[in-house]
């Protein structure tokens, strides 16, 4: 008779970075696997105004599961998030108070603008409305969509998963990452 | 005995004669204009009548008129009898150049955020307002945005960045 329980046996691991091995001992750059470590434990931080927000509880939920990405650890501190996920319309009253909450944030950081709202300001062509945050944050993915369904929204995260694991280790003390930022006014 | 609009109306006419004019029924609600001097005056008497009893203010905000010359701008108070289930509504016009009315805050606490709100969209100064500063627009702004003196495009923004999202 079949167990009442079934475990899961289609685990899927990530694939070990390229190194040398030997008996014993296993060598290998930083760069991979600290990229390794941190693109599989994103800690995402949804900044939500509107219904991509919604879409996004979706992505978050039993169907489309974020978890699978290991990123099912939503934080809504700012201090300990690595992926800024916005959202929404940002109005331009909402605005300072984005860039507080990126300025709170640690570094490395990764920003992802999901819907035609947050990256351009969407149908609001008015004055009330930022044209996209990238007025006033650097922005890494842009998801298109109005609002995006959750597979586009998994698909952005996976562009966010590639930046990060791919990043060198000495971008962010880099002359021109500072250029980005002080083009920001971000010291 | 039910307050009817012709009965309203008869008090006011009694009361401030000629100066209230323009009075019309629309959806069953008295409108008429005042003066923007009488404003308050118009609105106490409204509040303290025995039989009147407007004692609650649903609802003010502001009309642009371009095409009046020194009456663009017509502020609308909406007053209501609880009692009597009446409502009524008054309007105000001044000139866009000189906007100043007196406040209502001193009768109705309602009008401080709704006069606040006038004045960040449509710029009618409230004179005697406690704190008349923008309210719902970021502080920076410059203009006045539910004016009609905008194109319905401005091709001289910059913040839209046309290489990208052409328009």
């Amino acid at each position: 008779m079949a167990r009442p329980v079934q475990h899961n046996t289609k685990v899927k691991m990530v694939e070990m970075p390229k190194g040398y091995s030997g008996e014993g001992f296993f060598a290998t750059s930083f760069d991979k696997v600290i990229g390794l470590a941190r693109k599989n434990s994103i800690w995402p931080l949804p900044f939500a105004t509107s219904c991509c927000g919604i879409e996004f509880m979706a992505t978050a939920a039993a169907h489309y599961d974020l978890a699978r990405f290991g990123a099912e650890r939503m934080a809504f501190t700012p201090r300990q998030c690595d992926l800024l996920m916005v959202m929404g319309t940002i109005a331009k009253k909402m605005g300072p108070v984005l860039r507080q909450v990126y300025l709170q944030m640690a570094e490395p950081r990764w920003v992802i603008a999901v819907g035609a709202c947050a990256s351009s300001g969407g149908v609001f062509d008015t004055y009330s409305v930022l044209q996209g945050i990238d007025q006033i944050i650097p922005v890494d993915v842009y998801v298109p969509g109005c609002p995006p369904r959750p597979e586009a929204i998994l698909d952005g995260f996976m562009k966010i998963q590639e930046l990060v694991g791919q990043e060198s280790l000495r971008r962010r003390h880099s002359e021109k990452y500072k250029e980005l930022l002080n083009g920001y006014g971000i010291q | 005995m039910s307050l009817t609009n012709d009965y309203i109306k008869q008090r006011l006419v009694e009361k401030f004669g000629e100066a209230l004019t323009s009075f019309e029924e629309s959806f069953d609600v008295l409108t008429f204009t005042a003066p923007a001097a009488l404003n308050l005056k118009v609105m106490q008497f409204l509040y303290d009548d025995e039989e009147l009893q407007f004692r609650f203010l649903t609802d003010l905000t502001a009309v642009h008129y371009p095409h009046l010359p020194d009456a663009e701008l017509a502020v609308v108070y909406h007053l209501y009898n609880f009692r009597e289930k009446v409502r009524l509504r008054m309007k105000i016009f001044v000139p866009v150049a000189a906007p100043q009315v007196f406040t209502a805050t001193k009768l109705f606490e309602s009008a401080n955020w709704m006069e606040r709100e006038t004045y960040d969209f449509f710029g009618v100064d409230f004179v005697g307002h406690p704190n008349l500063k923008r309210i719902l627009n970021v502080d920076e702004m410059t203009y006045f945005p539910m004016r009609k003196e905008f194109p319905l495009e401005d091709q001289s923004r910059i913040d839209k960045d046309d290489e990208m999202f052409g328009r």
